[in-house]
């Protein structure tokens, strides 16, 4: 039974790899992507062996810490990552339990982030060559600690999927997940300017780390090592302890969810309130912008992209300092970041976009619409984020080339993003999902799509770059205007060119764009 | 009138009957990749009948009602509605028609109300008609309660009615339904038939598709059976079924039934 549950994950895999060429590239260069990093993490382990015990031992319990906290943490976020092996698909089966289990552990390690982490634990055996005895705890200790990742990190998918059944927590998760993301970068500065500032202080994080579930294991080799077995064999014991408790916590809320499909109750909510549909104009692009913007406050994949821009500023405050000039470029940033966010409005509708086909929507409405959705929140953020930060800093004299930048950027940005989003598709996360979870192999056209569009961006706004240049060069008010003024009109011409030629485009293209977006299921 | 061109034959030339056909489908035929999904399809649907295409799982009956309804462009052939070329003046032909896809998402973080209400504006539709039609159809639909439920929060047959009550808000001349009464309670379904029928009855013209041969002899006056993307029968019901009940004569048409034994072991005695 064991040997099936890994024959079915192993075919699965290969199976998914078959479907597209794209996909298969895609696969191949993440696949490649992860030889690397493991080839550096060999490499680097392998040299580290050189070093003393003491700088070894922090290395490894500050890293492995850091994988099973990722193997707990990541599977969250992306709310079912890798649900391929969900125990509710096994629930018609009557499998044993422990043979589900063990079969799970192991599917759990087929694929690329578990092939990854297993190699990388056990190269810890060749750190420890000089100290054969070490070597040979590592070994064991690496293997245990590598199915505690697995287990830890099938205890958390088990537990959270009861409640992933509901569509409100997967909504809010979806949302709320990305802000540690977001963060990730100043924790990483923080860490690292920790790790700068005093030489001491890596050295006691993993003493802290090595006392608890997630570093004991890593730190026994070490112990051994220096000589101390019984600090080895009580890190040992609390690493296995952990193992046990979560084993038998994942197979009681196995057993648990097994018998309790995913509920989700929804309240009967009667209707009359029409939403922006009762504030927008009663027209096809009138209605268009309202269900866009009805998505952008509801569905978490857009309102992600919502919740994130706040934290922009916060960013932008502190990594550049109060006097900062990265501060003071936040609106034209965000501006560039919200025009952008369009498009790919199509791929986003999936097949629901056949309703717009159905009804005999003109491009023109479309794109209009849609823009306009954009246009009605984004033109305030644009002009606050542009005006405070000058304030704040306290460089009221920049704001007409700020503006101009700005405002250029949006209208520009919204036309571009028009255009593009009537001709090129790719795959994005479907409606529901979490708006991290990127379909494989997709990744290459997307890339292509953005960069490139990004390029055509820059190329349109080159006027307001150049003269927002000239402007800081010669520190003459007169080119601040000139931004202000050719980022209005230049701006206004191109939205209107991308709405126009976007529209014409849909014409012609529309039910090719249902086609394409129905290949994304 | 004369003409130096003899004036065309039945036979010969369904051009003929342009005029009157609710929906004319003429050699409509599709390849993905190796596979040739619908190879030339013709159907004249007359205006004012109730019509119903039958066929096996993959037949070809959803790509064939997608092109003709210009939601997939066709490789070869031509849809008309009401003589209005679907592929040639698409946003005409849309006005004349309600279609019901299968297997496409809505938008489905709408409420009820909302969604019906978006298709009616889409169709450019004015305000105080699309929410009085509205609050009509979600009545007859029996959704007045769940009006204000998110689409995604419904079950698969208040989502197929909500889906049907976006095809109907603009009263169109022809509806085109695929797959209407899948996972639609039995209540519901006798409801969704009576407005159907009303609405044949004042006119309008229907296809559905649908592999229940039950419903389709006793709902439809006309036939199409169709298999691997080929017409093997069409016309009134009565003609295509002959003697025979409407499920005999498609077993018979489709073939495929297995009369061997098969399974013994999974009888109980």
């Amino acid at each position: 039974m064991v040997a099936h549950l890994l024959r079915l994950k192993i075919l699965l895999l290969r199976n998914s790899l078959g479907r597209s060429t794209g996909q298969l590239i895609g696969v191949i260069l993440g696949g490649l992507y992860g030889l690397g990093v493991l080839g550096l993490i060999v490499v680097g382990l392998v040299l580290l062996g050189s070093q003393d015990p003491e700088l070894i031992r922090t290395v490894l319990v500050i890293g492995g810490s850091a994988t099973v906290l990722g193997w707990i943490v990541i599977p969250i976020a992306a709310a079912g990552i890798d649900m391929t092996l969900d125990p509710a698909r096994f629930v018609t089966f009557a499998i044993p339990r422990h043979e589900l289990l063990a079969g799970l552990v192991l599917g759990g390690l087929v694929g690329i982030p578990g092939i990854v982490t297993l190699i990388a634990a056990l190269t810890q055996v060749l750190t420890w060559m000089r100290y054969p005895a070490a070597a040979l705890a590592a070994l064991v200790c690496a293997l245990v600690a590598v199915l505690l990742c697995v287990v830890a990190s099938r205890l958390v998918t088990t537990a959270v999927s009861s409640l992933t059944g509901s569509r409100r927590f997967k909504d809010i998760n979806g949302i709320v997940a990305f802000i540690p993301l977001i963060f990730l970068g100043p924790i990483i500065g923080g860490v690292t300017a920790g790790f700068q500032g005093s030489p001491g202080f890596a050295r006691s994080l993993a003493d802290v780390l090595a006392w608890t579930p997630l570093g004991a294991l890593w730190a026994v080799p070490a112990d051994v090592a220096m000589g101390d077995p019984g600090a080895a064999l009580l890190r040992f014991l609390i690493g296995a302890a952990t193992l046990v408790l979560f084993l038998v916590l994942w197979s009681r809320t196995l057993a648990h969810a097994l018998v309790t499909p995913p509920y989700n109750a929804v309240a009967k909510r009667a209707g009359g309130n029409l939403g922006w549909f009762g504030r927008f104009p009663a027209t096809p692009a009138g209605a268009v912008a309202a269900r866009a913007l009805t998505y952008w406050l509801r569905d978490p994949r857009y309102s992600a992209s919502l919740v994130v821009i706040p934290f922009v500023a916060v960013l932008l405050y502190f990594s550049g300092g109060a006097s900062g000039t990265a501060f003071a470029f936040l609106g034209p940033l965000t501006a560039f970041l919200l025009a952008w966010s369009i498009s790919a409005d199509i791929s986003y509708d999936n097949t629901a976009f056949s309703l717009h086909l159905s009804t005999g929507v003109r491009g023109l409405d479309d794109r209009l619409g849609r823009a306009a959705a954009l246009l009605v929140f984004s033109l305030p953020i644009t002009l606050v984020f542009t005006v405070v930060p000058l304030l704040i800093t306290g460089r009221p004299e920049d704001l007409p080339v700020m503006l101009g930048l700005a405002l250029g950027l949006l209208l520009t940005g919204a036309g571009l993003s028009s255009l593009v989003s009537a001709r090129y598709t790719y795959n994005v996360p479907l409606p529901g999902e979490s708006a991290f979870k990127t379909p494989p192999g997709t990744n290459f056209t997307m890339f292509t799509v953005q960069f490139i569009g990004w390029i055509v961006m820059v190329l349109l706004a080159l006027p307001e770059l150049v003269l927002t240049i000239v402007y800081f060069v010669t520190g003459d008010a007169l080119f601040g205007w000139l931004t202000l003024l050719v980022g209005l009109v230049l701006g206004a011409v191109l939205l209107v060119a991308g709405i126009r030629v976007g529209g014409r485009w849909y014409d012609s293209r529309a039910p090719e764009l249902l086609l394409a977006v129905s290949a994304n299921r | 009138m004369s003409s130096l061109v003899p004036p065309p034959t039945d036979e010969d030339n369904p051009q003929a009957r342009t005029g009157t056909a609710a929906l004319s489908i003429r050699g409509l035929a599709k390849r993905f990749g190796e596979k040739i999904a619908v190879d030339g399809v013709s159907l004249e649907v007359p205006p004012g009948s109730f019509y119903g295409l039958v066929g096996p799982n993959g037949a070809g009956k959803t790509t064939t009602l997608s092109m003709a309804t210009g939601l997939l462009r066709p490789d070869f052939g031509q849809a008309l509605v009401h003589g209005v070329d679907v592929w040639v003046q698409p946003l005409q032909a849309k006005k004349l028609m309600g279609i019901l896809p299968d297997g496409v998402r809505l938008f489905d973080r709408l409420t009820g109300e909302q969604l019906v209400t978006y298709a009616g504006l889409l169709r450019g539709m004015d305000r105080e008609t699309v929410v009085q039609r509205t609050g009509d159809l979600l009545r007859a639909l029996d959704l007045t309660n769940d009006a204000g439920t998110l689409v995604v929060d419904y079950s698969a047959g208040m989502t197929k009615k909500i889906a049907l009550a976006s095809a109907l808000i603009h009263a169109p001349k022809l509806l085109v339904l695929d797959e209407p009464f899948e996972s639609v309670d039995p209540v519901s379904a006798a409801n969704i038939r009576d407005i159907l029928t009303g609405y044949v009855q004042s006119g309008g013209s229907v296809i559905v598709s649908s592999h229940v041969m039950d419903l389709v002899q006793r709902m439809c006056d006309h036939v199409a059976v169709i298999a691997a993307g080929t017409v093997l029968a069409a016309g009134t019901v009565d003609e295509v079924r002959g003697d025979a009940t409407l499920e005999d004569r498609f077993v018979e048409l489709v073939g495929g039934r297995n009369t061997s034994e098969g399974l013994t072991w999974l009888r109980t005695s």
